[in-house]
């Protein structure tokens, strides 16, 4: 079998990444860059259904289950708001539903990012998380009801 | 006069302790003041010094508390007759806010007088605050609304706004400066046109009074509207300046304390004005304090201010204009010193990031202005607008961060 490596384990991981920055310019550049670097998400789930509300700039999410994990994409109009769309894919993507739900996501803090959850009316990390969650949550109670593994199990938001 | 006197900044910045915080290991530099303004030291003591020394209900206390803070009370609403050159000083309704005082005259003078087919024309310059309250009326009573339409830099279409004038217009709701663009619209000559088919105009001044002379009685509007914390004063109380006559004829707002002249489980008779609009214990403490906020703009001088803010409108505006792919919206005089803009490319939301990054407040996005963005065709803006304390070194270092904030997401 595969072998997935924990949540705990990537926010190290990315954190470990950011102790590298000196500046907040080298940090932001490095949200740019892997924002920049983000596959585009299919124009078919850029839409109202799978927009995240309460966000100062467009930000969808996509999700699908498979093999009893969860998939994200996403994307966003404004470059940093991706990159941050990046950073929570690397954390939360490919872990089983209850991984995800429970998932503290000490690295936002941790990794001086915490007042992008500060500011819910305009920024939408916040926003961003909890619709990740609450799809893992969607999965979840479908997995105890079906299996229906390998399906794209799209959840909407 | 205060007026021939030289604009000492150094002095003015020295009032507003604020000023002085760092924000990210930088000196802030606050451009965000058709949002809210900062305080200066005399309206933060004053607030300090009412609940210090005589915190009291106003209007009914026989103590010496009461006796002095209504004093105080009425004596700001003198204070703000004379801001605004009303007649009466029972004209003066003091509420939460410009959003609060449309709301007032929406539903007190909307549930009195409108009626099914009766239009009200407000303008796609609009704040939601001067939207909803009247889309809420109109849907209750069966009125439609029509809105005068712009062009590219937020120009009013006065052809179209004569053209949409008939009988059956009951009521004009106007912005006077727009808090999206900064564009100052010719209300006198809406007024002038809406009176001639007895259509009543009300103007939202939230932007304009801090700004611009207010002369309500020139003017000649039926109702104005500002709120205290965009003039350097605090949240939480605004103005409703409404004609004397109108007023009168309109019913109350809300029920309660302040605006009952006698009670019975039968029947209430209601208090004169200004206190029929003026139910329960007021924001005693911000009303008052409201005086400070005056005070301070009467004593630096609102022409002076004025003088100011187009040095950094100016200065700004050219220096924006040599950024590649910058593009400032609502680029025509009269304005007041908002500018707003997008640039090619880049986001408003990253550029508001990596500007707060460096000290830099700013705002970004649709500026509570979502039909005015849509008519732009665009999803929002950069928007830095000027207040007395800030400086033309503030705007370079604003362009500086600005251009640096550019080449990190291109």
């Amino acid at each position: 079998m595969e072998s997935h490596p924990t949540i705990s384990s990537v926010e190290r991981s990315i954190i470990e990444d950011f102790s590298l920055f000196d500046t907040w310019e080298q940090k932001y550049e490095y949200i740019i860059d892997i924002g920049k670097k983000l596959p585009e998400l299919n124009d078919q789930y850029k839409t109202e259904e799978f927009k995240i509300k309460g966000c100062q700039s467009s930000v969808w999410i996509h999700s699908f289950e498979k093999e009893g994990r969860v998939y994200f994409e996403g994307d966003s109009d404004a470059v940093i708001v991706k990159g941050l769309v990046s950073l929570m894919i690397q954390v939360l993507s490919g872990h089983t539903p209850q991984e995800i739900i429970d998932a503290p996501l000490e690295f936002i803090d941790k990794v001086g990012l915490s007042s992008h959850l500060a500011q819910t009316r305009s920024n939408g990390l916040r926003a961003m998380i909890k619709q990740m969650k609450m799809d893992a949550g969607v999965y979840l109670i479908k997995g105890r009801g079906i299996r229906d593994e390998g399906r794209d199990n799209t959840v909407n938001g | 006069m205060s007026s021939t006197l030289p604009y000492d900044i150094q002095s003015i910045r020295s009032e507003f302790p604020i000023l002085e915080r760092k924000v990210k290991g930088k000196t802030l530099v606050y451009f965000d003041n058709a949002a809210t303004s900062q305080k200066p030291k005399q309206v933060i003591d004053a607030i300090a010094h009412y609940y210090s020394y005589y915190n009291a209900n106003i209007h009914r206390g026989l103590h010496t508390l009461a006796d002095e803070a209504t004093a105080d009370f009425e004596a700001s609403r003198a204070v703000v007759q004379s801001f605004i050159q009303a007649k009466h000083h029972e004209e003066i309704i003091f509420t939460k806010g410009t959003t609060e005082s449309i709301n007032l005259v929406a539903n007190s003078w909307g549930n009195a007088f409108l009626n099914e087919g009766d239009e009200i024309i407000i303008s796609s310059l609009e704040h939601h605050a001067n939207i909803v309250p009247w889309q809420m009326i109109a849907e209750k009573k069966g009125a439609s609304i029509k809105v005068i339409p712009i062009d590219g830099n937020g120009k009013l279409d006065m052809n179209a706004f004569e053209k949409m004038l008939s009988k059956k217009t009951k009521f004009v709701s106007i912005v006077h400066a727009s808090n999206a663009l900064g564009v100052i619209n010719p209300v006198e000559e809406i007024i002038a046109l809406a009176h001639q088919q007895g259509a009543l105009v009300m103007v939202d001044g939230a932007q304009s009074s801090v700004h611009l002379d207010i002369d309500v009685q020139k003017m000649d509007c039926d109702f104005f509207a500002f709120s205290g914390h965009k003039i350097y004063g605090p949240t939480g109380i605004g103005i409703l300046y409404g004609k004397k006559h109108l007023l009168e004829s309109m019913p109350p707002y809300q029920g309660g304390g302040e605006m009952i002249k006698e009670v019975t489980f039968e029947k209430t008779t209601y208090n004169e004005l200004p206190f029929k609009f003026e139910a329960g214990t007021p924001n005693i403490a911000d009303a008052i304090v409201l005086k400070s906020a005056i005070e301070f703009i009467n004593r630096v001088g609102k022409s002076n201010i004025r003088k100011h803010e187009d040095l950094l409108l100016e200065h700004a505006t050219s220096k924006l204009k040599d950024i590649p792919g910058l593009h400032i919206i609502g680029d025509i005089q009269p304005k007041v010193s908002v500018i707003s803009f997008t640039i090619d490319g880049v986001h408003p939301q990253d550029l508001a990031i990596l500007l707060d990054n460096q000290g830099i407040a700013v705002r970004t996005g649709h500026h509570c202005a979502q039909p005015l963005m849509q008519c732009l065709g665009i999803v929002g803006t950069t928007r830095a607008s000027f207040a007395a304390y800030n400086t033309i070194e503030e705007v370079d270092i604003f362009i500086e961060a600005l251009n640096k904030a550019i080449k990190m997401l291109k």
